[in-house]
Order: C-alpha cells, then structure tokens, then sequence
C-alpha cells in the first residue's frame, strides 16, 4: 500500500464520517427512521465483520453463520422473559453461549473440508433454528417480544436511540479493529497462510486445527454480541433470523464489499442493506435489479466492491 | 470506485426523504399480506378499505385521506419492521388490518408505546383480548376462540361424540384448537399441529386421522392452506366417510376454487354475505359491481374499520391527537356494521353472534356460502376478565 | 400396522420427489463443481409452467409435457447466460451469484403470474383413494408420482449407464480436467448437463404442484433438503441421491407421524405438539452431520476428491 490516501481509504475514511455524523442529520430533519435503519446496519456490519474473519481470512465458508445472531438473541429474550433484566448478565451469556456452540460446531466440522464444511456448518444452524421453533415457552414460530432493552443499572440507558446508535458503531469499530489486530499477528497469519496452503502450515508445526478454531470461537462468540444488539434493537427475536438463507445475507454482504479487508464487510452491508431499502421505494420488484447486480458483481468484481479500489494480482 | 459512492448517496438520499408534515389529512397505515398465497386475502381487505373510503367520498371525519399499504409477508419479525416504519418514517394517525396473530403479537410494543390508533380487522390472538389489551387497540373481529367454540357447540347439536382436532402451529391455530375444545362435550382423540406456513402436505396428518376413527375432524386452515387442506381431505376418500367441521378454512376466496368439494363441509363466521341488514347489501351489491366477485369476512371486518375510525375523527372534529376523546368514541361502536349492530366488550373486541354457513351452488352454476342458521347470541370472549381495562 | 404402511407411502413419495431435485443438482455439482442454489427456482419454474400450460390446454399430460420442454429450454438458456461465468471460480462466487438468480427468479415470477400463486387441477378419478391393499387407502395421483419417478431414475439409469453421454457424464464426474484433455466437448456437455439438471427440478416441481403448491419462494425450502441429501449420498453420484433421498423421506415423515406419540408420553401436551414436528425436522439434519463426521465423503462417493 503506497501511502494514506488510496482511493478505497477514501471512501472508507468518508463512509466512516457520515455514519458518525448521522445522528446529527437525523435530530435535524426529525427522520427518526434513518437512525432506525442504520442501527441494524452497523449491527448487520459487526456479524459480517465476524464472518469475515473465519471466511475472508481463514477461508472457512460457514453458511451457518446467521446462528449465533440468533444465539445471542435469545440469550438476551429468553433471560428478559425470565425475569433477568440487566444487561451485565444477559451479554456475557449471549457472548459465552454462541462461543460454546462455536466451540462444538468447530470441533467436529473444521476437520471437513470444502463444500463439506459448508453443508456441516449449514446442519448445525438449521438444528439451532428447529430447536428455537420448537421452543413453546419463548414463542416458539411466532418468536419472542423483548418488552424492556437490556438495563446497565444507570450506566447507559439503551432506549435513548442515539445513544444506541453510537454503542452500536464502538462495537463495530470495535470489533474491526480486533479482527485486523488478531489477523495481523503471528496467529493470524498462520490462519491466513492455512486458507492457502494447509499441508504447508503444519509441515512448519503449526498447530493448524488449534488456530482455526480459536478464529471460529472467536468469531461466533462476536457475532453473539451482536446478536444480543440486534434482539435490543428490534425489542423482537424469532427463529426466523436464524434460517439459512440470513446465513446466506451475511455472506453475501462480506463477499460483496470484499474478502479479507478490514472495512469490507461495512462497505459490503452498508451497500446490500441501503440498496435493498432503496429499490423497495423505487420499484415494486427490487429483485429484479438486485438478483442482477449480485450476478454481476459475482462475475466481474473479484474480490467485491472493495477489490474494486486496488488492482490485485488474480 | 465512484459508482458505489453515487449509489450509495442516491440510496441514502431516497431513503432519507424527511416525512411530510401533517397538513390535516388522515394518514393510515395498512398492513396486510400481498404476496404469496394469502395476497388473496390482502387484496381482498384493501379492496373492502378502498371500497369503504369510497362510499365516505375518500374523506374521513371530514377530511382528506391517505393510505400507505406495507405487506407483512407472513412473518412476524417482518409485520413488526413494517410497523415501525409506518409509525417512524411515514407518521401515520391510525394503522389497519393484521391478518395473523403472530403479526400483530410481534408488532404491538412499537404501536402501544407510541400510541398509535389501531384497528386489528382480523387477527384475534388471545393475548390481545385479555393481559395485553390495551387503550390504543381495537378489533373489529374477534378473540380467536369465539369462532371454533361456536363451532363445538354446532357438534354438539349434531351429537358428535369423538373428534380428531387439525390446525396450524402457530398463536391462531393453538388458540383455535384451544376454542373448540371450551364448548365441545365430547372426547378428542387426537391433536395434530402442523409446521406454519410451509407445511401444505397434509397426507401424514390425514393418514393419523383416519386412523383414530372419530366421529367428525374439525381444522382450521386459514387462506390457501385451507384449499390445499380440503382437497386432500377429498383426495383422501375421507370426504363422505368422517364429516369435516371448520373455522376460517372455506370462505368467499377459497370457494371458487374448491367448488363441489366445500358443499356439506359447515364452518362457523359473524359475518356472512346474505345478513339482511342494510349496510351489508350495500357492502356486497356495491363489492361485487366494482370488483366482480364476492367479498369475504375479512373483508367485511375492513370494511367496517372505515366506519368505526370515521366515527371517531368526525367526534373529535378532526384534531387527531385528542386519542383519549377518539378513544371514548370507538369504543361506543356507533356505526352501522355490515354484520349487524354489535358492541364492544371491556377489551375492544365485540360482542356479536355467530352463524353457521355453508356452500351450495347456486342458479348460474357457480357457488355461494349462505347463512344456515345463528349458532350462538351476543357471544364475548372469555379473555375479558384478564383485560384490566374496565 | 396398516397406518404405518400409509406413513411408509407417504415418505417414500416425498422421497422421489427429493429424488427429482437431488438428481439434478449432484449432476450439475459432481460435473461442474458449481453450487447452484437457483435449482429451487428451476422447480418453481416447472410448477408455474405446468399450471400455465394445463390451464391453456386444458389437459394435464400436455400441459406437463410442455412445461418440462419449457423449464428444459429456460436452464440452457440460464447456463449460457448466467453460469457459465461462473464455472472455475470458487463456491463463495457461485453462492453469491445464484443466489442473486434465487432473487431474481421470485421477483419475475411474481411479476410475470402476479402474487397469489396457482393451482393446478386434476381429473377426479385421481383425485379419489384407491385400496391398494385391503384397510390402506392412498390417493392414486401419489402412486403415480411414486411411478412416474422410478420410470424416471430408470431413464437416467440407463442414460447413465448405457449411453455414449452418459459415459462422458460419469467421465467429467470422476475427473473433469482429464475429460476434457481428451477431446470432449465440454461446452456442450454441461449446457446438456444443466439443461437435464432443470428438466429433473422442473419435472418434480410440476408432479407435485396438484397436491401441494405453485407459489413464490416454493423452491427454498425443499432445496436445502435436496442438497442435504447429495451431501449424505454423496456428491456426483445418483445412485447415492436416490438412496438418500428415500431415507432423508422416510425420516421426515415417519418422524412427523410417531414422534407427537412418543413425546407425549413424556412430555405435557403443548410442547410435544410444537416439539415434535421441529425434531424430526432436525433429525435429518443431524444424520447428515453425523455422516459427514464418520464418512465425509458420503455413503456413496463418485469421485476422488
């Protein structure tokens, strides 16, 4: 990278500063909606982030991603129905539990390969959204309304939107700079390499298997996080969310703003969730355009919309 | 590089468009389904809604209307985000319809908190009629019970002593299965709930039914689904071994296209399109000049929301945020309903009767649903005593 | 006992209708390496053309018979403009390009038939229940579905095995570069393999229509039933479809019939009517994770991968 001021740096350094300064648009014009929208995109953006961390860098195509938003859900409804309001208890849970079935789903799938690990990873979620519909007590198909948002006991009172808003993208930030420290380092770049060349990674003795599913637990475990932002969000969480084709949503958005990029998958969801929202008010067909355009993206834009910025040796 | 950047912008631009001040027009929100299957039922409340706006000469209390129309797509965790996005971006003074109880349970928070009018012209989730009614909420429907328990009180007059129990496994068809066994004396032998919306093969459940031998089936199987479920209940030779009993599962939409396998299978409604009051023969004369076919209940329950808002906005003589005077109002149910003049219960769900009707043909061939005789006089829901509303 | 022989029908029907879908994608997958989840509009594609067709002609056979000519020509034409692209590139591209058509599909169908989807209709005499052994009573129309798609697996059985196409079908299966190294026109050979591929989903799609439904999205959830199924026989191989997709059948149903029963016994009431049908749903699922960890190539492999 030749210095600071690339094209994609650019539009990355700008998208950043409209999202920051959405807020302030909104008190303007009182069009509570857009921070509505943008909240579950900068949601959406922190799960891609977290795809993108085991599919762009590792390498392991998970279609059962959209599972741990659902984890993370109702880790926070089922605790809010139950009388367990705080916040304190319910994201811990929410990030501990997705971590968990991270942890399971990784021992027995990462030694798949291919378009074996895919299927794998999309069984173990479809078994979370079965056992989610089949849950009576917490709503069952017609899922669960969360009536209060998590409570911090004074510290941060999730109802006020704004403030939401702006948690919401720290954690995205958050999550962003975390996942380009983790692939950045020793550890990371292992991970990496094992995404081109496995046999050559453990022919140097590197624990191979280990790596890839600490990236996997630690990926599931943030898009727990998010998941437990999004039931606040919605004040709602259903099985729903968690069905194969969100998991496919999800990797759409990271493959479109481009694999194994630190802002990727912001750019990736900002542009799937704003197009679809934006070809709903133009026309009575938005797939007609969408379907297209992801087609076309798939065939010419290697690697995504943020592969479009530089030229990268095929 | 820059065509994202101007596509996003454009994105950003329409979606940001700031919402129009209020300029004194009644703004209503109507969700409903318009896709899929049960767009028949959508289409068919819209039509009734446009069709009640204009015999009021598109103009509510006084004043001119606006209608923005979202569709839910079955799903509650869609119903919910379209609610919010009539009540945020397009600032609605009322919003209609909810076909489905799991829709409308999803989308309450947003319209209670923000205290937003409602008129819920079909869905009946027990919920609603009872810890979560609410001062903002009205029906112009019914508790999902009412209707199968009358239902269960028509078996009993026709001495079924054992009954087979089908229905969808979501709030409506729990509540559905629920309802009939609170009037029905006799025994059930089975139970069978089926995955909602995607399950239409129905051959398992038949194959159980057949097996238990009960005296009649009673189901609930509401839009296409009910189609898909009398023809198999034909296919399967069970048609003219064991009787079939229904609830919302034959109506004006489905009976054009089951035909001759809908006569003989009775069901119960408050509302069918012979009552012999005046508003209804307007209601169905003027329907089927305009649109060429019969309406059905749930058009008839959206109908009637017309009339019920346009009492309350001409009552407060159009200053919409007086809710507490639109409120006193509605819940005096002065209009003239197309199923005869009825009350409200504490709760905001009416007290009405209920009908037995049936299918037969009639003189050009084709087929009708007449009322065959009253069921029950005045019938509330059993929810009212948990509404703390008095 | 007999009610079980009903319940046995029952899975072994949806199994052949699994079959139909499963057949073509493990074709397109062993051959092309190319994950299609745009099979399921193929599907919805030979429903809608059915219910057209018989409608217009007022007879189903002509109807059907069109359809499946119709769905055929539409596959060709989506593989020469649509995947081909997209043959060589890696699985997240094709996931996210078909799944751009899966969009596209729903979107032109609800433009080109409006909403409210179709109904296909039959003559009576199948309509009604025929003995097949005395107390079993099963509607005639799904014997012939059972029928039909034997006469079909027969068909690719031996288009497979016996024909000069099949032979290059099985070739690119096990080895695809070394095929086309020695002269097959591969062009040719996957535009027919996808074109078959359709005509397969179209073909289950429109026997099914009468009994169960011509909507929109109609294809999503049966095809990741479909894949679950190629995934256990194993991709490439038919004859591992076809035995899959009759367990996968059975499994579904049997476990929507007794599971209720058996969790009654256990549980109150309510929750084993909602947790019944969601386990034996997930049943499946856990009988592909649980082959994929003990045999990961699946029950039948047709190639070296």
């Amino acid at each position: 990278m030749n210095g600071w001021l690339t094209p994609r740096n650019a539009v990355t350094a700008g998208l950043l500063a409209a999202l920051a300064l959405l807020p302030l648009y909104t008190a303007l014009t009182g069009n509570a909606f857009v921070m509505t929208l943008f909240t579950r995109v900068l949601i959406l953006a922190m799960a891609a982030v977290s795809l993108n961390l085991i599919m762009g860098y590792g390498g392991m195509v998970s279609f059962g991603h959209a599972a741990y938003l659902g984890l993370g859900g109702y880790a926070v409804g089922i605790l809010a129905k139950e009388g367990v309001g705080s916040g304190f208890i319910q994201w811990p849970m929410a990030i501990a539990v997705s971590a968990l079935f991270a942890l399971v789903v990784g021992a027995l799938s990462l030694r798949t390969r291919g378009v074996y690990f895919i299927m794998i990873t999309l069984a173990f979620a479809q078994m979370v959204y079965y056992v989610a519909i089949g849950l009576d007590r917490y709503g069952g198909d017609d899922g669960l309304t969360i009536y209060k948002r998590s409570q911090f006991g004074g510290l941060v009172d999730l109802n006020n939107k704004m403030l939401f808003y702006y948690l919401c993208f720290a954690l995205l930030l958050a999550s962003i700079y975390l996942v380009s420290r983790m692939v950045n380092s020793r550890f990371g770049l292992a991970i990496q390499g094992a995404r081109s060349n496995e046999r050559r990674m453990r022919a140097i003795g590197l624990p191979v298997f280990r790596y890839k599913l600490v990236c996997f637990v630690i990926a599931g475990a943030l898009c727990g996080l998010a998941g437990a932002l999004l039931a606040n969000h919605t004040n709602f969480i259903s099985p729903a969310m968690m069905f194969w084709t969100r998991s496919g949503d999800l990797m759409v958005m990271v493959v479109l703003g481009g694999l194994a990029t630190p802002f990727g998958p912001l750019i990736g969801t900002v542009t799937y969730l704003l197009l679809e929202e934006a070809l709903s008010r133009v026309t009575e067909y938005p797939g007609l355009f969408l379907g297209p355009a992801l087609l076309l993206v798939a065939i010419f834009l290697h690697g995504g919309i943020a592969g479009m910025f530089e030229r990268r040796a095929p | 590089m820059i065509r994202p950047l101007i596509a996003g912008t454009a994105a950003l631009a329409l979606v940001a468009s700031p919402a129009m001040a209020q300029q004194k027009t009644v703004k209503i929100g109507f969700i409903s389904t318009f896709s899929g299957p049960a767009a028949a039922i959508g289409n068919d409340m819209r039509n009734s809604f446009e069709l009640g706006l204009d015999h009021l000469g598109r103009k509510i209390g006084g004043l001119p209307v606006e209608v923005v129309y979202e569709d839910d797509e079955i799903k509650p965790e869609v119903g919910v985000q379209k609610t919010q996005k009539l009540i945020e971006s397009d600032k609605v003074d009322f919003i209609v319809g909810y076909i489905w109880s799991n829709v409308i349970l999803a989308s309450l928070k947003p319209l209670v908190d923000s205290k937003t009018m409602t008129v819920v012209t079909n869905a009946g989730a027990s919920q609603l009629a009872g810890e979560l009614c609410s001062p903002y909420v009205f029906s112009t429907s019914w508790q999902n019970d009412q209707t199968p328990a009358a239902v269960g009180l028509y078996m009993n007059q026709k001495g079924v002593k054992t009954a087979f129990l089908m229905g969808p496994n979501y709030a409506a068809g729990k509540d559905m299965l629920a309802g009939v066994q609170t009037t029905f004396k006799g025994q059930i032998v089975g139970q069978e709930l089926t995955r909602w919306p995607d399950q239409l093969d129905f051959s398992a459940e038949l194959s159980k039914a057949r097996a238990a031998k009960p005296d009649a089936i009673f189901v609930f199987y509401p839009g296409g689904a009910g189609v898909q479920f009398v023809t198999q209940y034909a296919q399967s030779g069970l048609k003219g071994q064991i009787p079939l009993y229904t609830a919302f599962t034959i109506d004006d939409l489905s009976l054009p296209r089951l035909k001759d396998l809908a006569v003989g299978v009775p069901g119960a409604q408050e509302w069918v399109n012979d009552l012999p009051n005046d508003a209804n023969k307007k209601f169905v004369a003027d329907f089927k000049a305009k649109y060429k076919t019969t309406p059905s209940f749930y058009g008839a329950q959206t109908y009637d929301a017309v009339a019920l808002i346009d009492s309350a906005v001409t009552a407060v003589k159009g200053d919409l945020s007086n809710k507490e005077g639109m409120r006193k109002e509605m819940e005096k149910a002065d209009f003239k309903s197309v199923r005869g003049n009825f009350r409200f219960g504490n709760n905001h769900i009416p007290i009405q009767n209920f009908y037995l009707q049936d299918a037969d043909k009639t003189a050009d061939g084709g087929y009708a649903l007449h009322t065959v005789s009253l069921i029950v006089k005045d019938d509330q829901d059993k929810f009212h005593d948990k509404c703390p509303m008095k | 006992m007999l009610y079980f022989i009903e319940q046995l029908l029952n899975g072994v029907q949806l199994g052949m209708l699994l079959f139909l879908l499963a057949a073509g994608l493990t074709l397109i997958f062993g051959i092309m390496d190319l994950v299609n989840l745009a099979h399921g509009s193929l599907y919805m594609l030979g429903a809608y053309f059915a219910a057209t067709f018989a409608a217009a002609t007022g007879s189903f056979v002509l109807g059907a018979v069109l359809a499946l000519a119709a769905t055929f020509v539409s596959g060709v034409a989506l593989e020469v403009i649509a995947i081909r692209p997209l043959y060589g590139r890696s699985h997240l591209d094709h996931v996210l390009g078909t799944f751009g058509l899966l969009l596209f599909f729903n979107e032109l169908v609800r433009l080109v038939w409006g909403p409210a989807g179709m109904t296909l209709s039959l003559q009576s005499e199948m309509l009604t229940a025929v003995q097949i052994i005395p107390g079993v009573y099963y509607p005639a129309y799904r014997l012939v579905i059972i029928a039909a798609t034997l006469a079909v697996a027969a068909l690719l059985y031996i288009l497979v095995m016996r024909t000069r196409l099949g032979m290059l079908i099985r070739a690119g299966a096990s080895n695809r570069e070394m095929a086309g190294a020695l002269g097959v026109n591969i062009k040719l050979l996957y535009t027919l393999v996808f074109g078959l591929g359709a005509a397969l989903a179209g073909f289950a799609g429109l026997m099914q229509a009468p009994i169960l439904t011509v909507q929109i999205g109609m294809g999503e959830n049966i095809l990741i039933l479909a894949f679950v199924v190629i995934i256990i026989g194993g991709i490439g191989s038919i004859r591992g479809a076809f035995v899959a997709a009759i367990i996968v059948g059975l499994i579904d149903t049997i476990g929507r019939a007794f599971l209720p029963d058996l969790l009654r016994a256990v549980l109150n009431t309510n929750a084993a009517l909602t947790l019944a049908p969601a386990l034996s749903s997930m049943s499946i699922y856990m009988l592909m994770a649980g082959i994929l960890v003990f045999r990961p190539e699946g029950l039948f492999p047709a190639a070296n991968r």
